[in-house]
């Protein structure tokens, strides 16, 4: 199977603290893999990473069998990053024009944005149920709906891989339904090879076929039901781990 | 006298066509900038064109076009300053703009013979400006007015969230050195508008008023730029009838328009 995502020997510091060390792995196309681990235990690092946006970390990263430093099919790629809180509520860009950003990375200069594009927008709008917000400011709606503007932002280009760093906090149980169910959908049809980062363990366990557990070195990665039949889940998860070995087991 | 009358003298024309194009790349630059919480810049950087003005007067070269490279610089030195020495950029703006001031006041205290001249600087007179001013405006506010429409969604993308920008390939340091080169040129070229001591109002004012009441970046860009070239227009005709320096015209004028907006918002 073609390698998405190549990792070796990373380790990435921040002064003198280390935030990861010696990580190694292989994501392949079609993956659905958790990143779990503790608070401060290098996850958003190593998506940043993989984003290339630690520059000391891209010869370490191969993309799509390129090396991380000289890639540069950015639309490949799908971000989702962890927090939204930093939207200036004085910016006055819309629902669609944030959507719209997405597409930049399909282009080159000078960027012009087409009709094709803005339909690609409205379409992403209509099956996120964001139509009816797609003019209004995206800092006059709720968290929970920025999310999914993010989350449309993300998929706009279609990417063969999507980073998602705790996608999921804001939204409400049944919006947290529909965005599973879409991933899932995205992963089994269109085989995007998915990175998820997030503390829920029940969703890991009823969506990812992969676990990636770090706590600034690697723990875990493999597949989740190999994960459930070592040792490591009681370490890595204690009670929580139920959850995972529940749904695999369902 | 009326206003056709006035539009007939040709230094009121040079005046109306630089200060056009000057406003409108004022204006357009000026919204990225207070997007960005960038707005000293300007100030910052209009000391910076003190001392470049001083240099340019003490070696007997036309100080514009000292002043255009040497704030350049500037502006790329603050940038620099920021990222590698761990300094918050307000304080980068701080630093280079005090090197800036003291540099000029040296200069001025060697030379003993162009105060007069650097002083004039510091308040503007558009008014006053000759046909090779006005040419070399005119043509650096369309270099800036286009380079600012041809980077139209990196510009874009890159104030509204420059970590998602870097994901999607595009080169926010290029961006980022881009803005602030392009602002260093604006502001010499308000220069002559408004005066050193109040280039930063006409960057900053016509975005923070036309963001009271736009809905949209691209509306608020439009925006901007007529308030931005209202105050212009209107400045020069007032100060021309009343016999009121034009940049601080321009400038309470500005301001006006800000009141007004923020009024009219709250209403």
């Amino acid at each position: 199977m073609n390698s998405i995502v190549e990792i070796k020997n990373l380790s990435v510091s921040y002064g003198a603290t280390k935030a990861l060390d010696n990580i190694s792995c292989d994501i392949k196309k079609g993956d659905f893999v958790g990143l779990v681990g503790p608070n401060g235990g290098g996850k958003t690092t190593l998506a940043k990473a993989i984003l290339g946006l630690l520059p000391s970390a891209s010869e370490k990263i191969s993309l799509f069998s390129q090396v991380l430093g000289a890639f540069a099919d950015y639309s490949k790629i799908g971000y989702l990053p962890q927090k939204h809180t930093g939207i200036n509520p004085l910016f006055p860009a819309t629902v669609a024009e944030v959507i719209l950003l997405g597409v930049l990375s399909t282009k080159k200069w000078p960027k012009k944005i087409h009709q094709n594009d803005w339909r690609k927008v409205d379409g992403l709008c209509e099956s996120l149920g964001l139509s009816n917000l797609k003019d209004k400011l995206i800092s006059e709606l709720s968290g929970g709906q920025q999310q999914k503007v993010m989350l449309a932002r993300a998929l706009v280009s279609e990417p063969e891989l999507l980073i998602l760093d705790e996608p999921s906090t804001a939204l409400d149980p049944a919006s947290r339904e529909d965005f599973f169910a879409r991933l899932e959908e995205l992963n089994n049809q269109k085989k995007t090879t998915i990175i998820l980062i997030t503390h829920d363990t029940g969703y890991i366990g009823q969506y990812a076929n992969k676990l990636l557990y770090i706590d600034r070195k690697l723990v875990f990665f493999g597949k989740i039901a190999d994960f459930c039949q070592s040792g490591d889940i009681k370490s890595c998860f204690e009670k929580s781990g139920q959850h995972i070995i529940w749904h695999q087991h369902k | 006298m009326d206003i056709i009358q006035i539009l007939q003298y040709s230094f009121i024309q040079k005046a109306f066509i630089a200060g056009s194009f000057v406003s409108i790349a004022c204006s357009s630059l000026g919204l990225f900038l207070v997007l960005r919480k960038m707005s000293l810049i300007g100030d910052g950087l209009s000391h910076v064109s003190f001392g470049a003005i001083a240099l340019g007067l003490f070696f007997g070269v036309y100080p514009m076009y000292v002043a255009v490279p040497v704030v350049v610089l500037a502006s790329i030195l603050i940038l620099k300053i920021s990222e590698k020495a761990r300094v918050y950029s307000d304080a980068a703006i701080g630093i280079v703009s005090a090197v800036g001031i003291a540099g000029g006041v040296i200069l001025a205290s060697l030379s003993k013979g162009f105060n007069v001249d650097l002083f004039s600087y510091l308040f503007g007179n558009i008014l006053a400006i000759s046909t090779s001013e006005a040419v070399l405006s005119i043509i650096l506010s369309a270099v800036v007015i286009l380079v600012l429409a041809f980077f139209y969604w990196d510009l874009f993308s890159a104030t509204f969230d420059e970590e998602y920008a870097k994901t999607t390939g595009i080169k926010t340091n290029f961006i980022n050195t881009l803005l602030t080169a392009l602002t260093a040129i604006t502001v010499v070229l308000s220069v002559k508008v408004v005066g050193i001591m109040l280039v930063s109002a006409l960057l900053i004012l016509p975005a923070v008023t036309a963001l009271q009441i736009s809905k949209k970046f691209k509306t608020a860009l439009l925006l901007g730029g007529v308030f931005s070239l209202a105050s212009v227009i209107c400045g020069i005709i007032i100060s021309f009838i009343l016999d009121l320096p034009p940049g601080a015209t321009i400038v309470m004028l500005n301001a006006i328009f800000f009141a007004l907006a923020f009024t009219y918002k709250k209403i």
